[in-house]
């Protein structure tokens, strides 16, 4: 019984190092969903708490550098939560790391390449106006939050 | 006799209670602010103002509290990645203005994003005496 457990376990940890790794090629269908309740609370006030798996460490870390004009806003937090909270994002990064030489390391998931090639002809004009802008992922991927893109 | 004391107690619940309740725009952070403000009355009519105001002094995209709350605190808001906001009035939201830290936090980051600053105590004061006028 532990064993199956175990194993069963390792399959899933299996899925989530491949799903992430694909990160930057084609879109993921599944990403690990977020277990942490303040990354939850703190960076799922304004949107969906995108998964860290999407980007790469330096990415989230360029992220919590900027909180105080985070696209527009004003974002900030204190210390404590802050240290917390990158901790986490970059621990949960995606697995390919972010070789300076390709420029600065990007900050939105919506600009990846994989992420215009999978959404280009795909958006019905009905489903745009629903979701407003590209960062509603869950007006179109019902289950994002459970990490489940696969969905539509 | 007894009767007159009941019915008169009845009378003075439903006419004083009411009124009351329409001067307890009163809780532990209003409290707290208003110690900050030096003791100056608020005004729910200058929280209106600042709540539908145009600033110029913060982000482009969000010149006013309504670019993410919406037109009336009545009303569910939409932030600019599309995430409902509850609506701000506290007739609508009783659970709002109840965490010093979440309005802190709020107050601190909104106002920054719409008027380029802080707000002052007097203007929070305002803010949260029209919501809960609301
Ligand atoms: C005060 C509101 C607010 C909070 C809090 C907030 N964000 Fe954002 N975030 C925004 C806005 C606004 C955008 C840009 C949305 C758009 O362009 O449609 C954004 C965009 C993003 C994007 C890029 C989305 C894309 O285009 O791919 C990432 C990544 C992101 N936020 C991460 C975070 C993280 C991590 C936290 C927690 C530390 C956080 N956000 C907290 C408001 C917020
Ligand atoms: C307006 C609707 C819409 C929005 C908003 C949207 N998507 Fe998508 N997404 C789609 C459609 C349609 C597809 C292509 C169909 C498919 O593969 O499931 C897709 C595909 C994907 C895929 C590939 C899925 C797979 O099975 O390989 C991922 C990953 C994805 N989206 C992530 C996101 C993320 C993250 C966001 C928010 C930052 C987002 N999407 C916002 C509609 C949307
Ligand atoms: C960029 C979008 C945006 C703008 C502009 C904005 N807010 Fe907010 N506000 C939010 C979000 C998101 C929350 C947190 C979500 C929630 O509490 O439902 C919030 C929460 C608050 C809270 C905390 C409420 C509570 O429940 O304790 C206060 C206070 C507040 N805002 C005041 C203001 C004031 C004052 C302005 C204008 C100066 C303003 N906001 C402008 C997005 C915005």
């Amino acid at each position: 019984m532990k064993k199956a457990i175990f194993t069963l376990t390792g399959a899933f940890v299996l899925a989530g190092m491949l799903s992430s790794s694909f990160a930057y090629a084609d879109g993921p269908d599944w990403v690990p969903p977020i277990r942490d309740k303040l990354v939850k609370a703190e960076c799922g006030a304004c949107h969906l708490t995108y998964q860290p798996a999407f980007l790469p460490a330096k990415s989230w870390k360029k992220i919590m550098a900027g909180l105080d004009d985070h696209f527009g806003e004003d974002a900030t937090l204190d210390k404590d939560a802050a240290q917390k909270i990158e901790a986490y994002l970059v621990t949960n990064s995606g697995r390919r790391k972010w070789n300076d030489s390709w420029g600065k390391p990007p900050i939105r998931i919506t600009k990846l390449r994989w992420f215009v090639k999978e959404h280009r002809g795909e958006i019905s004009r009905r489903a745009m106006k629903k979701a407003g802008t590209m960062t509603n992922c869950k007006a179109c991927h019902l289950a994002a939050e459970r990490g489940n893109y696969d969905d539509d | 006799m007894k009767k007159q004391n009941i019915i008169f107690a009845a009378l003075f619940a439903s006419l004083v209670m009411p009124l009351s309740m329409a001067m307890a725009a009163s809780s532990p952070i209003l409290d707290e602010i208003k110690k900050q403000a030096g003791g100056v009355e608020f005004s729910a009519e200058r929280g209106k103002t600042l709540f539908s105001q145009k600033f110029t002094g913060g982000k482009p995209d969000t010149p006013s509290c309504t670019s993410c709350h919406g037109k009336s605190p009545q009303n569910t808001g939409k932030t600019r990645a599309g995430k409902a906001i509850a609506p701000m009035a506290v007739s609508k939201s009783p659970e709002r203005y109840t965490d010093a830290k979440k309005v802190a936090k709020w107050f601190r980051r909104n106002c920054r994003t719409v008027l380029g600053r802080e707000c002052t105590p007097t203007e929070k004061g305002d803010f949260l005496t029209y919501m809960m006028s609301q």
